[in-house]
């Protein structure tokens, strides 16, 4: 077989829903670079044009999905990584504890931000 | 479940000059990884100006934006997001057991096309900024 490397043990649970997210963010990152730094552009970005793009549901559901997937992915990978670096034993659980916690506050200030934009949940 | 596991030549980064294509696809990948993860906990930070207000939002972004190296630093993160991506669905196909044989050959192709889109891109992130 062809060489192949990856910091995950193949089959494991992490390993799959590293994948499944894996080509959710294929599309998300492409859409999400392309509508705002080429159709939009970052410079002329302006709160008003934010929450109108915010005040569409679809686009709002897609950007909290792309937070808690890119979220999921990166952390996910970056626990691994440190693992495949010969993490062990309890520093490994105080670091698993610290990538949960900063994953949750991330993505609570990125949806606390993003009704905020919106204007509130409910429109 | 996870564990570590010594897979030789690669985890001995002084032997970098004998590394294949399989190797350095893994170790950009890693790099573009921490890249990416890194941006989003800064991304979320911005962002948050929207907290203060719309005035402070704007502003915020404007004011980043009227930066040269900002612009800069924007070229480099569609280098790398695009690299992550294209190697991402790489790895994908590799994982599938497809296209084994030629994925020295299509890690060459996402630098390839990595450069290329990057080049291609610094007019527009260029537009309206002075150094």
């Amino acid at each position: 077989m062809a060489e192949r490397y990856s910091s995950f043990t193949p089959g494991g649970t992490a390993w799959l829903l590293q994948r499944v997210t894996a080509v959710f963010l294929i599309f998300a990152l492409a859409f999400h670079f392309f509508l705002l730094h080429f159709v939009n552009h970052a410079w002329e970005i302006e709160f008003a044009g934010t929450q109108a793009r915010m005040q569409d549901l679809g686009y709002f559901i897609t950007m909290i999905l792309f937070l808690i997937t890119a979220t999921f992915h990166g952390v996910n990978g970056v626990y691994n990584a440190l693992i495949n670096q010969g993490l062990t034993g309890t520093p490994r659980k105080v670091v698993l504890a610290i990538l949960v916690l900063a994953s949750l506050a991330l993505v609570g200030q990125g949806i606390w931000v993003a009704i905020e934009m919106r204007g509130g949940l409910i429109l | 479940m996870s564990q570590s596991y010594n897979r030789g030549l690669i985890e001995d980064f002084g032997r970098w000059k004998e590394f294949s294509a399989g190797m350095w696809a893994w170790i950009f990948h890693k790099f573009t990884g921490w890249v990416l993860i890194g941006y989003l906990f800064t991304h979320i930070a911005v962002l948050s100006s929207a907290l203060a207000g719309p005035e402070a939002y704007t502003e915020t972004l404007q004011g980043l934006e009227a930066l040269f190296v900002v612009r800069l630093l924007e070229v480099g993160l569609l280098a790398v997001a695009v690299f992550h991506i294209l190697n991402g669905i790489r790895l994908l196909m590799v994982d599938l057991g497809i296209g084994l044989d030629a994925q020295d050959k299509s890690f060459y192709l996402s630098l390839l096309i990595t450069g290329a889109i990057a080049v291609a891109s610094v007019p527009t992130f260029m537009t309206d900024v002075g150094f």
